[in-house]
Order: structure tokens, then C-alpha cells, then sequence
């Protein structure tokens, strides 16, 4: 691809819109820990999330080690068991995926595709990576204060999070709450950022019609996370007085272990409740921005405009607006008012329709299109292939009747794992490969990019694909072991083996992974400033990697939208966003092969 | 290229795999058909759709790879397609929900002549109660719970005939239809049968409920589906299915709440008579006798004194072939006439005087014991001391070569496999946490470090906490 | 908890109405010849005046969802006892009241590029509010003494959660005041803090009706 040579771009004139102060400071200090540039703390972001993500999938493979091998290992007791399953949950669902997307690539990329120098307020951007960086230090700390981290489960109902009975609810419980208060307040920082850089710090010409779908499902998973996660800050808040300051929000008259305790008429409900309605708007916090990401990554790499542009820009926000009205189908059966399970079985059936029209589009897209199998694009489609099997598996669980076997079971697990876990990771994959280029300067290695989207994207399904058929067989969640039941059948046992192997090999292959980061960011082909011809501002600018302030003396303007790709009539396959109209080169109308409509 | 035959192949071989697999629905037992029926319209749906998206998905791959010499269709936007689109969406998902909010209609509406039982659940079993005749649940109350009231019923008449079923064994008469009246002690917890379909989450300070009615005679193990606590696994019932005069007899025979509290307390001096038959062996003051395989009883409560013998005696306990000592002790258990007797044998045990024992064993290490012990204590105990609420006896100050034996056997099965020992089969699930001889030896002599009888008990526990 | 719900929502449909308005009527696939004007707000939106509507909304949920919290508790539980509402939760509401209508002065002030007015509003805004959080401490001190401890009964809980909130919303409302006033010490002029004094006003102002919504509730429940 590098026959086509990169266009010199030309800038808007005197810029009178940039009225972003910048700090550039000298030393390396101020330059690469205390830094105040978007992309320096995107990769704070990033490589503490990468991590943190690491523990959790070591912790993710004990657990598949006990499930699989089950009593072989000294290490595992159901203490230790239940505290992996939470502390795998809670890692991956908050501290990785909600801070990758929208703390590492929200950063990085909104203030680029934006045209915007920085995010609107630098300071409070630094200030939100450090929150959240303590954040995940007393979150790890949890596992070495006496008793360990809680073990509650990651939702963390009560009563059993802060009764005897449940591992950590000596301290690690506390630490749990007060990590989680710490990383919302951190968040809030971040997330005010990235919703007002959207709004108010667009360049000339980006129309909010004009942003790239990744923008979009970025700034609609941050305005849903700004909402929910004061529902998760009340209900830490809430829980922590009713364990140390013995307040009954939550506790009803109960016994712990046979002793009284001293709570009374609490209601768990009520937890419960706050609870989902951050825990479901969550789902597409970590949804909305893989769906973005991945809609830029097809329309790229299939050289082709996305199909549907305004219908995927409005089905971005009806699942926004929707999400935060279907919490409840997590309740279904957790003693609520069973009244409620006609209202939100039929609101969340409804967010299915522009989920299933965003599948439609991706499809679409690359119909007709010009498919390069690159890697991203690889990792595009795994993406669109999980995601169908998780979504699909979704009518299942939200339909009230149909949940009532379901809930609690395997089934459960098998389905947010492709739909939350397997899914917007292998977004991430793709979302990595496609701009470490831009990051870095050099390509990744493809050969080893190839290995790991195979064993990944195998592998993933070999675990979590025959979830779902033991979740029919009525296999509980959350099991230690499921020694003398008789209900189940041996083979579950072998299935279990099998899928801890494939476990095991998926989370080997990702050292490929980290092999390939490290390796290709001194080794790696030189990838130029637009490796994939790509019409987006980031890969617009005069540095790569884009130096502090993003683009040149002067902020790119607008013409198009982000999509111009295979315009007929046009020399190139593609039209840069900031290309203005009257520069681009027409083709010889010999050469013109294109059967689509004219738009200019 | 590859990736649109692994599309089509996962595709393929994901709906095959769901024909072919051996995991489905367990049979089903009760009428909630029609919950299967839904699953399996929302299977044809789903299935029709993953396999038309993927397999589409494949073709394009294939048909639109890269070509240098073509460009990709200019095509933003195609009102009608997707208008269409939308509105086989719509129709389908609606196909799904009609159904759904059927059934549930009628899940959420009890039939009238619907009998009522309470489940409730605790750390980590269930038990269970009937209305007495006068058909009605007498008022309960959490705070009520004591060890002679533990359903915690108000002082109310309504209650005073309701029939107390203490053990997580349920039994219901066959095609009637039954409301499960669901309540908790402690945490959440959940009561499910598989092949029942139907479950509900039992949570503290409310109630909450679903209905079933039981169409297929037979025995189902109740499951715990809701996490609470470190136990959660090992929570076992099971709900037997019969004819109804066969649930009648069985509701006889079991206690109404003034029938309990009517029992006489052990006697321990009517006790000791009977005692006199376990002196031989266990020692006239309890101490127990490792020569004679005798265990030491003095220091057991008397719930779990007279539940061991209560299970020697029917056989559910020393009845395996291959307990070598358990069998020993049955014939001196058959020898109590009744529960009178056992409750005074273990009144007088419980009179005797505890003893501090002496360390037997050698080899264990107590401070990895004390890792293990840490499951051990949510029962058992911080100090050992046993928690009759979860139905742990006490271990510290008991002798070690029996503990040993014991958890030995558990683990391998040979004591607590029985049907009718429900806790006996919690304890042979958390024994497996112990994976190795090695790790037996460590707990017990962690155990062995526990504060004893006679001893301070707060100032010299190494590792323990208060209770 | 209905009452909370509608309210997200609206806030919700608004926001998602406002961006839908964006797309009716326009062909983002048609590039645009002539110059471009189209794309950002006004220039009166400014991003600190964005920062703060969208925190404020931010705080109007969390504030929203626990008033949610508090009414579902009332109605599930059985044990709600009304709290004896202090007194002199009247005075501190006084207090605030002013404390708000002075940063009011000193929002006028920096206009008008006023240093007395502004330095004087600043100062007993300041002053007032720093009285109305002393004032809800002492009234939490009241309750103590009466026996409405924290753990006796969740409309106490409450009572303590929800003022507590409020307060430390108000204690960093003073950590942005006390920049400003810093600021006009060391010799800014009164215009150039129009920005923030225009913020720490509307902050307050937003805090009262907050403060407003508590009281009312905490006074008829």
C-alpha cells in the first residue's frame, strides 16, 4: 500500500478557535508522568488498564484451573474461589474495559478526530488518570489486607457482601467500595472531558454529523457512564455506612451465622436497584465505544463508506436513551415485584431492534466493498461474529420467561462473556493493531498479529460458545464444584477440562501479543503518517506520533464526513476529511469503474 | 479468506453442535411446558438469524475481497433496505416477547387451589413449612430465631399448628399445584430445580414467591442459584414427588410447632441409664478411648450428638462397606428406643466433664493448616468451637486421630454420601477442598492449636479471630 | 423512585432529541463546497460554561437517585420514623439563601468590572456559606444529642447521607471560590474572573435548589 503517496494537507487559515492553553513542559518528568497532553495520559490509561487486565486474566485461569481440574490444586479453597470470580469481574468490567475505551481511546482519539489541540480541560484529565490510578492501587491492595478481597460476587449484593460468610468482608470489602468511589470520582474528571471536547471543541467544518462513528459511541458512553455511575457512588456510599456505621439501608432483620445482628428493615431490593441501573447502562458504556471503533475499523479497511451513517448515529443514541430503562431484566428473578417483568422484558426486547440495525449496517458495509483482510479487519469481523452469537443469546435472558431457567446458570455467563467480555476485547485487539501506527510510528508485525487473532478468536468461542448448553443443562454459576450433584451429568466435567485448556492456550497466546508490542515498537516497519488510507483527522496530522498540541501551526477544517472511501469520479480510493473540495483529483474518466452514485 | 470459511464453518458447526450435543433441558417434571416451549421459539428464531447474519457474512467476505482494480460501491445510505430491515426486526422480536409475556402471565398468577409451602433459606440449607388446618402461615419474624424457634414464629395461634420441616427434604403431592412462599435468615439465597423450570431468589426482611405444580413422581435435588457465601456450592435439597396419601402420611409425621415445643428437654440423669452402654468404649466421662476406635464425645453438643446417633441408628452413618468403625457403633445406636431416649444420652454427655486431649499425630504443619482451616471456620467456627446454626459441630479439643479418620472418610466418601444425611454431604463437598493426605494433616493439627476446655480461650489462639 | 426516573429520563430525551436535531435534514456523505460555518456552538458556549451544565447534570443524578433511594426505602421498609427537622435548619437555609444572592452580587460586579462590589460579594458569599455548612454540622450535633443517632433509624441515615453530600458539594463549590478570591488578592482584575465568579454563581444557585428539593422533602416525609 505504499504506492500512494501521503497528500500534504492544507490547514485553515488563522486559527481563532484555539483557545486551549497548552502546557508543554521540558523536563521528562512533566513530559511523560505529569503530563497534561490527551495522548500521554490515553497511554497512562492504557498501560495501566493492560495491567490490571493482566491480574484478571491470571485470576480468570485459577478459576478455570479449579473448574476443570477441579481439587488438584492446594492454592484454591472456596475462599479463594469466590474471591477470583469477583475480583476477575470487577477488574475487567470497571477497571479495564470501562478505563481502556474511554480513558485510553477516548483520549487519544477525541481531541484528534475532533480537530481539537487537547481536551477541553488538561489539568482535570491528568488529575482523572491519577485517580484512577489509585483507583486500582487500593483495589490491589485488597488482596493483601487479612481475609483478602471480598468475595461477594461482582455485583457485591448484600447482605452477603458484608456478612460472615463471605470471604474479605474483613476489609476487602472496604477497600472494594472505596476503590470504586475513588475511580467514579476519577472518571467524573475524564468523562467531563470528553463530553465537552465533543461538544465545544470540534474544528471548523465537524459537524456533530460529521464525526466519525467512533467519536460517537465514545462521547454517548461517556454521557451514560457521567448518569450511572453516581447510581454505583450512592449505593458504595450506602453500603459502607450499613457496614461501618452500622445504618440499615440495606440490612433487614437477619442473623449472621446464627447470631442476631443489630440491622433492621433494610431492604436488599434497593441495592439491587441502584445497583443495575449503573450495571446495565455499563453494558454499553463498554458496548458503545467497541461499536464506534469497529464500524471505523470496517469502513477502513473495506475501503468502503459505512452504510447507514445517520441510522448507526441514531441507534447509538436510542441504545443510550433506552439503556437506562431495562435495568430490571437483571431482576427478574430476585424476589422484585414480578409485575415488573412485563415492563422491562418488553423495554429491553425494544433495544434490540437498533442493536440488531447496527449489525445489519456492519454487514452491510462491507457488502459491496473492497475487503483488505488486514488484521484489524480480521479482528472487525470476530468482533461482528461474537457479538451476533452474545446478542442473539441476549433475547434469551431479557425475555422474562425464558430467563426464569436461564438466570443464574452457565447460560448467563456464556452470554456476557461474548456479548461484554470476548466481544469489545476483541475490538480492542483490532482497535490496537489499527492505530499503533499512529501511536508509535511503526507497524505491528502482521505474521504475529495473524497467530493471535486466530488462538484469540478460536479459542474465545471453544470457552465460552459451550457455556450456553450447560446453562440449559441447569449448571449453577458461581460453583466451587459440583461434586455430589446429581443432576448433572459427568460429561459436564470433560466440557469444563476442555474449555480450561482453551483458556489456558488463549491467555498464552496474548504473550504473543505483548511479544509483538514490544518488539514492533523498536523492530516495526516505518508505517508513514496514513498506513491505511485513512480519511480521519488523526491520520491527518504533520507528526506521527502527533506531537503535544496534535496538529501543525494551524487546526484542520472540516469538508466532509468521515467516510469517503471508493467516491466515484475520484483519483484516489479515499478523500481525507480536511481535503477541501476544489483539490481533489479527479480521475481520468477512463480509469472510472465505479458504478455508485456521484456525490460531488 | 480463511476467515469467511471459519465464519461459515463456526456458523455451521454451532448450529450442529446444538443438535448434536448431549447438553440440553433436563426432562422436565412439572407444567411449565410452556417455559420450554418459549426457549425453543426463541432457539428457532435466534438460530434462523445467527445462521442467515453469518453465513451472509461469509459470502461477502468472499465475494468482495480485495481487488486492486475494483472499487468498493459508493453506497451511504438505502432508505427502503433498511426500513425493511427494521421492520423484520421489529416482527421478530415481537414474535419473541408475545409468548414471553404470556407465560409469564400465568407465572405471576397462582392458581387458586394452589397449596402453600414456606421455603426458607439459610447458611447454607433450607427448611421448610406447612400450613397447620387452619390452612393459614402463622406470622414470623427474623428476630424471633432462637435454637427452640427457628422459624422464628410470632406469638401468634395461626402458628402453633404449622408443620416445621427442619431438614432441606421437602416432599409434595403430584399434580397439584403448589405456591413456594419464599423467605430468608440471612443473604440471598435461591431455590431451584431444574427440572422444574420455575426458581425465585429468597431474600431477608420480605417474602417472595412462585408456583408449580409437580407432574412427574420422583426425587429432585434443590440447587442453590443466588451466591451466598463461601458455602453456596455445597447447599443441597431435594423435593421427593409422590402420590397424595403418600404426602399425607409423610405431612403426619412431621412436627407441628407446638408439638415441638412440647418435647421434654433431654434428661441427663435418664441420660446416663442409657450411657451405660457407651462406657465400655467411649470411657466413663466421654474421654474416648483411640485404642478402642472410640471418638471423644464430652465437649459435643447434644443437636449434634443426637443427630450422629439419630443417623447410626436409621443407617444413613457406619453403614458404607467401606467404613471399617462406623458399622461398630450401630448396633449400640439401634439400641436407644426412640428420640426421647437419644435426646437424654446426649443431655448427659453434654453433663460430662470436657477435658483437654493430647496431640497424637505427628507431621502437620498448623500454619498451612490454618490456610485450609479458613473454610473450615465459616461453619465450624473462628475458634473451632462449632456454630449450630450452619450445623457445624465443634472440632477444637476433639481428638485428632478421630478428626483425621473422619475427614478422611468424607473425603472419600465413605462417611456423608448417605441420601438422608444432608449435612453429611455438605461436609463430603467442603473435604475436597482438602486435596491431599498432607493437607488432612494440617488442618488437624491446626486444629489441634485451637484454644482447648480449661484454657483461656481469647489469648492464646495463634491465628484465630474473636467470634 | 418514579418521580427520579422521569427526571433522568426527561434529562435524557432532551439530550438525545437535541443531538437527533442535528441529523434530520442533513447528508453527512455530501461534502461541502462552499465555506464552511457549520459544526460548533456559539461562541458564548464556552467550554467551562459546558464543563459546569454537564457536571451539574451529573450531580442532579446522583442527587436524584439518592432521593430516589430515600423514597423507595420509606415505602419498602416498616420502620421509617420521621426525624424531628431541627430548627435551625431554617437559619443555615437563610444563609445559603444569601450566601447565594452575594455571589449574585459579585457575578453583577465582575460584569461591570466592579472591585469593591465584587471583593465584598465574594467575601460574605463565602462567608455565608462557610456558616451554612458549620450550621448543618451543628444542627447533625442537635440530633445526636436528641438520640436520632445515625444507626436508630434510616430516616436519620438519611438525614445524615443526603446533608452530607451536600456539604462536600459545597466544600469544593469553596475550593473553587477560594481560587478566585486568591486570585483577586494577588490583583486580577474584577473582569478577568468573570469566568469563574460566573460559575461559582451558578453553582450555588443550582446547590440552593438542591438544598431546596432536601429541605422539602426532609420536612414532609
Amino acid at each position: 500500500m505504499a504506492e500512494h503517496g501521503q497528500r500534504s494537507v492544507p490547514h485553515a487559515q488563522a486559527d481563532e478557535f484555539d483557545d486551549v492553553e497548552l502546557v508543554h513542559p521540558k523536563s521528562f518528568l512533566g513530559k511523560y508522568v505529569w503530563s497534561q497532553d490527551a495522548k500521554v495520559i490515553a497511554i497512562q490509561y492504557g498501560v495501566t488498564a493492560i495491567a490490571i487486565g493482566v491480574v484478571a486474566v491470571v485470576l480468570s485461569i485459577l478459576m478455570r484451573l479449579q473448574l476443570g481440574f477441579p481439587n488438584t490444586f492446594t492454592l484454591i479453597d472456596p475462599s479463594s474461589y469466590l474471591q477470583y470470580v469477583t475480583m476477575h469481574g470487577m477488574i475487567m468490567v470497571v477497571y479495564v474495559l470501562t478505563a481502556l475505551f474511554l480513558g485510553g481511546f477516548g483520549n487519544y482519539l477525541i481531541p484528534l478526530m475532533c480537530g481539537a489541540r487537547d481536551m477541553a480541560f488538561p489539568y482535570l484529565n491528568m488529575l482523572s488518570f491519577w485517580f484512577y490510578l489509585a483507583a486500582v492501587i487500593i483495589l490491589m491492595a485488597s488482596f493483601f489486607v487479612p481475609g483478602g478481597a471480598t468475595g461477594a460476587g461482582w455485583t457485591l449484593y448484600p447482605p452477603q457482601a458484608i456478612s460472615p460468610g463471605t470471604p474479605g468482608v474483613d476489609g476487602g470489602i472496604v477497600l472494594m467500595f472505596v476503590s470504586l468511589c475513588v475511580f467514579i470520582a476519577g472518571f467524573t474528571m475524564g468523562g467531563l472531558n470528553y463530553v465537552v471536547t465533543v461538544l465545544q471543541a470540534r474544528t471548523r467544518g465537524m459537524t456533530l454529523m460529521r464525526l466519525p462513528l467512533t467519536v460517537w459511541g465514545i462521547f454517548m458512553a461517556t454521557v451514560l457512564a457521567l448518569l450511572a455511575f453516581p447510581a454505583l457512588l450512592v449505593a458504595s456510599l450506602m453500603m459502607l455506612c450499613d457496614l461501618l456505621l452500622g445504618t440499615s439501608y440495606f440490612l433487614p432483620e437477619m442473623l449472621n451465622l446464627g447470631e442476631p445482628s443489630s440491622h433492621a428493615g433494610g431492604t436488599p431490593l434497593l441495592y439491587q436497584h441502584l445497583f443495575w441501573f449503573f450495571g446495565h447502562p455499563e453494558v454499553y458504556i463498554v458496548a458503545l465505544p467497541a461499536f464506534g471503533i469497529v464500524s471505523d475499523i470496517l469502513a477502513t479497511h473495506a475501503r468502503k463508506n459505512i452504510f447507514g451513517y445517520r441510522m448507526m448515529v441514531w441507534a447509538i443514541i436510542l441504545i443510550g436513551v433506552l439503556s437506562f430503562a431495562v435495568w430490571a431484566h437483571h431482576m427478574f428473578i430476585s424476589g422484585m415485584n414480578p409485575y415488573f417483568g412485563f415492563l422491562f422484558a418488553t423495554t429491553t426486547l425494544i433495544i434490540a431492534v437498533p442493536t440488531a440495525i447496527k449489525v445489519y449496517n456492519w454487514v452491510l458495509t462491507l457488502w459491496r466493498g473492497n475487503i483488505r483482510l488486514t488484521v484489524p479487519m480480521l479482528f472487525a469481523i470476530g468482533f461482528i461474529f461474537t457479538f451476533v452469537n452474545g446478542g442473539l443469546s441476549g433475547l434469551f435472558l431479557g425475555n422474562v420467561t425464558v430467563d426464569v431457567p436461564l438466570a443464574g446458570t452457565y447460560f448467563v455467563v456464556g452470554h456476557f462473556h461474548m456479548v461484554m467480555a470476548v466481544a469489545p476485547v476483541l475490538v480492542l485487539f483490532g482497535a490496537i493493531y489499527h492505530w499503533y501506527p499512529k501511536i508509535t510510528g511503526r507497524l505491528l508485525d502482521d505474521t504475529l498479529g495473524k497467530i493471535h487473532f486466530w488462538v484469540t478468536f478460536l479459542g474465545a468461542y471453544a470457552i465460552f460458545y459451550p457455556m450456553h448448553f450447560m446453562g440449559f443443562a441447569g449448571v449453577p454459576r458461581r460453583y466451587y464444584g459440583f461434586g455430589l450433584t446429581t443432576y448433572i451429568p459427568d460429561s459436564i466435567q470433560t466440557l469444563n477440562a476442555f474449555m480450561s485448556v482453551a483458556a489456558i492456550i488463549v491467555a498464552l497466546a496474548q504473550l504473543v501479543f505483548f511479544y509483538n508490542l514490544v518488539r514492533s515498537y523498536f523492530r516495526g516497519r516505518e508505517a508513514g503518517p496514513n498506513p491505511w488510507h485513512a480519511t480521519t483527522l488523526e491520520w491527518q496530522t504533520e507528526h506521527t506520533p502527533p506531537r503535544h498540541g496534535n496538529f501543525g501551526a494551524e487546526l484542520p477544517v472540516v469538508y466532509r464526513w468521515a467516510y469517503d472511501y471508493g467516491v466515484p469520479g475520484i483519483k484516489d480510493d479515499f478523500i481525507p476529511q480536511n481535503l477541501p473540495p476544489d483539490q481533489v483529483e479527479k480521475s481520468e474518466p477512463l480509469a472510472q469503474m465505479s458504478r455508485g452514485r456521484l456525490s460531488l | 479468506m480463511a476467515i469467511a470459511v471459519a465464519v461459515i464453518l463456526l456458523a455451521m458447526g454451532s448450529v450442529l453442535f446444538f443438535f448434536l450435543s448431549p447438553w440440553y433441558l433436563t426432562p422436565l417434571a412439572s407444567n411449565w411446558g410452556t417455559i420450554d416451549d418459549t426457549i425453543l421459539i426463541t432457539l428457532w428464531v435466534t438460530g434462523a438469524v445467527f445462521l442467515a447474519v453469518n453465513l451472509f457474512l461469509g459470502y461477502v467476505i468472499i465475494r468482495y475481497r480485495f481487488n486492486r482494480r475494483r472499487r468498493a460501491r459508493f453506497d451511504p445510505e438505502n432508505k427502503s433496505l433498511e426500513l425493511w430491515l427494521t421492520g423484520l426486526t421489529t416482527l421478530g422480536i415481537a414474535g419473541l416477547l408475545a409468548p414471553g409475556l404470556l407465560v409469564w402471565a400465568s407465572f405471576v398468577s397462582p392458581p387458586k387451589d394452589a397449596h402453600e409451602v414456606e421455603v426458607v433459606g439459610q447458611q447454607w440449607h433450607w427448611s421448610f413449612r406447612f400450613p397447620g388446618e387452619d390452612g393459614r402461615l402463622g406470622p414470623v419474624n427474623n428476630r424471633l430465631i432462637d435454637e427452640h424457634n427457628p422459624f422464628g414464629l410470632a406469638d401468634d395461634l395461626a402458628g402453633q399448628d404449622d408443620i416445621l420441616v427442619t431438614t432441606p427434604h421437602l416432599v409434595l403431592p403430584v399434580d397439584r399445584p403448589v405456591k413456594m412462599v419464599l423467605r430468608s435468615k440471612d443473604v440471598l439465597h435461591n431455590v431451584k430445580v431444574a427440572n422444574f423450570r420455575a426458581k425465585m431468589d429468597m431474600v431477608p426482611g420480605q417474602t417472595s414467591s412462585f408456583w408449580f405444580t409437580p407432574t412427574v413422581p420422583g426425587e429432585y435435588e434443590i440447587v442453590c442459584a443466588q451466591l451466598c457465601g463461601i458455602a453456596h456450592f455445597a447447599m443441597r435439597g431435594r423435593i421427593e414427588v409422590v402420590e397424595q396419601e403418600d404426602f399425607d402420611a409423610w405431612l403426619k409425621a412431621q412436627d407441628t410447632y407446638a408439638e415441638l415445643a412440647q418435647l421434654a428437654p433431654g434428661d441427663p440423669a435418664a441420660g446416663e441409664e442409657h450411657y451405660n452402654n457407651c462406657v465400655a468404649c467411649h470411657g466413663p466421662e466421654g474421654q474416648g478411648n483411640q485404642a478402642l476406635n472410640a471418638p471423644k464425645l464430652a465437649g459435643l453438643d447434644p443437636w449434634y450428638i443426637g443427630r450422629q446417633l439419630w443417623l447410626f441408628r436409621s443407617g444413613a452413618r457406619g453403614s458404607d462397606e467401606n467404613d471399617r468403625f462406623g458399622p461398630l457403633m450401630r448396633p449400640f445406636a439401634t439400641m436407644l428406643p426412640d428420640r426421647q431416649a437419644i435426646a437424654d444420652v446426649a443431655a448427659h454427655i453434654a453433663s460430662l466433664p470436657d477435658r483437654a486431649v493430647q496431640v497424637s499425630l505427628a507431621g502437620g504443619d498448623p500454619e498451612r493448616g490454618a490456610q485450609r482451616f479458613r473454610t473450615c471456620a465459616n461453619c465450624h467456627g473462628q475458634q473451632g468451637q462449632g456454630i449450630r446454626a450452619t450445623n457445624g459441630p465443634r472440632l477444637a479439643g476433639m481428638s485428632d486421630w478421630y478428626l483425621e479418620r473422619q475427614l478422611q472418610n468424607f473425603r472419600q466418601g465413605v462417611r456423608g454420601r448417605h441420601r438422608e444425611d444432608p449435612y453429611g454431604n455438605q461436609m463430603v463437598e467442603m473435604a475436597q477442598v482438602l486435596v491431599d493426605d498432607r493437607a488432612v494433616s494440617d488442618v488437624v493439627a491446626y486444629i489441634m492449636t485451637l484454644p482447648q476446655p480449661g484454657a483461656e480461650v481469647a489469648s492464646t489462639s495463634p491465628g484465630g479471630r474473636e467470634e | 423512585m418514579t418521580v427520579t426516573l422521569m427526571l433522568l429520563a426527561v434529562m435524557m430525551v432532551l439530550f438525545g432529541g437535541w443531538l437527533f436535531s442535528h441529523s434530520l435534514n442533513v447528508r453527512p456523505w455530501l461534502a461541502q463546497t462552499a465555506d464552511v460555518e457549520g459544526g460548533q456552538l456559539p461562541p458564548a458556549v464556552t467550554a467551562p460554561r459546558v464543563g459546569l451544565a454537564v457536571f451539574l447534570a451529573v450531580v442532579t443524578s446522583l442527587f436524584a437517585l439518592t432521593v430516589g433511594a430515600y423514597l423507595m426505602r420509606q415505602e419498602m421498609g416498616h420502620d421509617w420514623q420521621p426525624l424531628a427537622v431541627p430548627g435551625l435548619l431554617w437559619w443555615n437555609s437563610a444563609c445559603l439563601v444569601l450566601g447565594s444572592v452575594a455571589l449574585q452580587f459579585a457575578w453583577q460586579a465582575a460584569r461591570r468590572d466592579d472591585g469593591p462590589l465584587l471583593r465584598g460579594g465574594l467575601l460574605v458569599a463565602g462567608g455565608f456559606t462557610i456558616a451554612f455548612i458549620l450550621g448543618q454540622g451543628l444542627a447533625w450535633w442537635q440530633l445526636q444529642a436528641a438520640g436520632f443517632y445515625l444507626a436508630a433509624n434510616p430516616a436519620n441515615a438519611f438525614f445524615f447521607l443526603l446533608t452530607a453530600l451536600h456539604a462536600l458539594h459545597l466544600l469544593g463549590g469553596l475550593f473553587a471560590w477560594s481560587r478566585s478570591v486568591f486570585r483577586l488578592w494577588r490583583g486580577a482584575t474584577p473582569r478577568s474572573l468573570l469566568a469563574s465568579v460566573e460559575l461559582c454563581a451558578c453553582y450555588w444557585h443550582f446547590l440552593l435548589l438542591v438544598w431546596g428539593i432536601l429541605f422539602a422533602l426532609l420536612l414532609n416525609s
